[in-house]
């Protein structure tokens, strides 16, 4: 299985030089980092070619690293019913650049393109309908964001004078209790330890 | 409505006299909350708009805050129709990134208490697509031998519906001898009651009016749109992920998978009552397994389950591990992976980022019906007005999953 991988994976390098920054292959699963304005011709070579054959498109998500320059990725998961094998697609963008939509050549991807912006805010250009999906009519920002509160900014609730559901900020009857349970004892030093161990590679027993 | 609605030309052209109207979202057909926007030529369908979100929940965003522990009962209210085949896919998520074996007897269990939550969602979808329809007679019969079934659930876990029993590694407690002989007679009897349901439906003229030729699917846009499950197999492409894909023992097992020929929603129905007779036939030799395999239902010695009570009171360390693991939780090597399960609806994916800490970095839930849905404007254009609720039936709908 690993093997045959492998091999898929170097064929489409192969095939596909300028498109593909790298190739790792991890828990019996290939995944490809692709470049954004290239992701258009990786796909269409995926779904086309006779060793690849990924015509099902499964999943698009958004994965957020606020840290990074270029905070988003769009994973992309495709499944070959024929050869009975799976991959997976890497893109990534931030705020402002969009990414090609796919929607042209895996009519699904529409939904979960719909939902990566909704979530995220990623951009997708050239898709037919990009509105929210999950969120309320006229919600703002975006939801799955790391620096979006869990809490979210507004709530909702019966307003009997208007008559009618209204939003307003969020009031939390108890203070948002987020638990750490990190351990103290891994990878942290307590403090007055450094007094014991001066040199952090021998103390460790 | 802010973005909903404005996609519709306002100024149609005189002689073109389409009208809008809302299905939903609050309608006993359209199981759950959903909000179709209609656009009709007379009785003819010519563009389905569903409005999905109302059953949204943030289930992904709860999640990256929750140990992975405490993330496994969100997965029972995805669909809850079959909670613990959801579990399931999750825990394999884990065991996928973090190396955990899962001893033989644990995945007798998973893969029994699969089957019966096949059966659980394919008696709800049957006789809800038969009420759907006009017949009110097989959900009464069905929801029967779903009570039963529950119980099962219960009696294993401690809880009708939000099971919580699947845990990374095994399943949360051994299932007692009694149960199991339980599970054993109830799959005897069973398929009579499948012969019943079917002796309503199957060669029900009115069923056969509503369903035959209704909502094809062609092979090809099987593929094109992403389908799974059912909606494949009920078009003639024998795709299985138990068959094809198979995880725990579903190797060793001897099951048949059920094809339709037309991709209607008659075949869709046929494919699901034959899935219950396999799955029965699978629960039966679950059961002969089950027995043969005795043993632990989770990994001893690991940093992923807890230790027995029994050791917690006569070793400090397993106490340690038992306050740690319940406190902290455990921690997942950094890593990505995708593990699916074939759920009663279709493949159940979880795509699972783990930056080492004991919380998921990002887990997204693929739901089956998703992308079923997403095709009700390809599926029901052109179709009647009341072939609608027809076809909706016939995905298998779920909002819990679907919004997550």
């Amino acid at each position: 299985m690993t093997q045959a991988l492998e091999d898929l994976g170097a064929h489409i390098r192969a095939s596909m030089t300028s498109a593909i920054e790298d190739m790792k292959l991890a828990f019996g699963e290939l995944t490809l980092d692709v470049r954004a304005d290239q992701l258009l011709t990786v796909a269409r070579f995926l779904r086309d070619d006779p060793r690849c054959r990924f015509t099902t498109l499964i999943d698009i998500c958004g994965v957020d690293y606020p840290q990074r320059d270029k905070r988003f990725d769009v994973v992309y998961h495709f499944l070959s019913m024929h050869l009975n094998h799976r991959i997976r697609l890497r893109v990534m963008t931030d705020e402002q650049t969009p990414v090609p939509s796919i929607a042209s050549l895996f009519p699904c991807a529409d939904w979960y393109e719909r939902e990566a912006f909704d979530m995220y805010g990623i951009l997708f250009a050239n898709h037919p309908d990009l509105r929210r999906l999950l969120t309320d009519y006229g919600f703002e920002g975006f939801p799955l964001r790391k620096d979006f509160p869990l809490s979210g900014h507004v709530e909702v609730w019966y307003d009997p004078e208007q008559q009618r559901v209204a939003y307003q900020p969020v009031k939390l009857a108890q203070a948002f209790r987020a638990f750490e349970f990190l351990s103290p004892w891994e990878g942290m030093t307590l403090p007055g330890d450094e007094k014991a161990t001066k040199d952090p590679e021998n103390a460790r027993g | 409505m802010a973005d909903g609605t404005t996609t519709i030309p306002a100024a149609a052209p005189e002689e073109k006299r389409t009208f809008t109207i809302n299905f939903g979202p609050q309608h006993p057909a359209a199981h759950g909350v959903l909000r179709l926007v209609l656009e009709l030529d007379g009785e003819v369908v010519e563009r389905v708009d569903p409005h999905i979100g109302l059953l949204h929940r943030g289930t992904e965003k709860l999640i990256e805050y929750k140990t992975y522990l405490q993330a496994i009962p969100y997965f029972d209210r995805l669909d809850y129709v079959a909670p613990m085949n959801q579990e399931h896919a999750f825990c394999l998520a884990i065991e996928k990134l973090a190396g955990i074996d899962v001893p033989r007897r644990a995945q007798i269990i998973r893969v029994l208490y699969s089957e019966i939550g096949r059966i659980l969602n394919h008696l709800l979808n049957v006789t809800t697509q038969a009420m759907d329809v006009g017949a009110l007679t097989p959900p009464l019969w069905g929801f029967e031998e779903r009570e039963k079934l529950m119980v099962f659930y219960e009696r294993a876990s401690g809880s009708r519906l939000h099971a919580n029993y699947v845990r990374p590694g095994g399943v949360h407690q051994d299932l007692p001898p009694q149960l199991v002989d339980d599970i054993e007679e109830w799959c005897a009897q069973f398929p009579r009651t499948i012969d019943d349901i079917e002796g309503l439906l199957t060669d029900n003229r009115i069923f056969k009016q509503r369903n035959v030729d209704i909502g094809v699917v062609t092979p090809d846009d099987v593929i094109k749109w992403g389908f799974s499950g059912v909606m494949v197999r009920g078009s003639g492409l024998a795709w299985d992920l138990r068959r094809s894909q198979p995880y725990e023992i579903y190797d060793e097992l001897q099951f048949k998978v059920p094809l339709g020929k037309n991709g209607d929603c008659y075949d869709r129905y046929l494919c699901r009552v034959e899935e219950m007779r396999e799955s029965t036939k699978l629960m039966q030799q679950c059961i002969k397994l089950l027995r043969e395999a005795q043993g632990p239902v989770l990994p001893l010695n690991s940093k992923f389950a807890p230790p027995r009570r029994a050791e917690m009171k006569s070793s400090m360390e397993a106490l340690i591990h038992h306050f740690k693991l319940y406190t902290e939780g455990f921690h997942v090597p950094a890593g990505e992976a995708y593990a699916a399960v074939e759920a009663p609806k279709g493949e159940f994916g979880v795509y699972l980022v783990a930056d080492g800490s004991n919380k998921p970095y990002r887990l997204k839930i693929r739901a089956p019906g998703f992308p079923h849905l997403e095709a009700m404007d390809y599926m029901c254009r052109g179709h009647m007005l009341a072939d609608v609720s027809a076809v909706l039936g016939s995905l298998d709908i779920v909002f819990g999953e679907i919004d997550r």
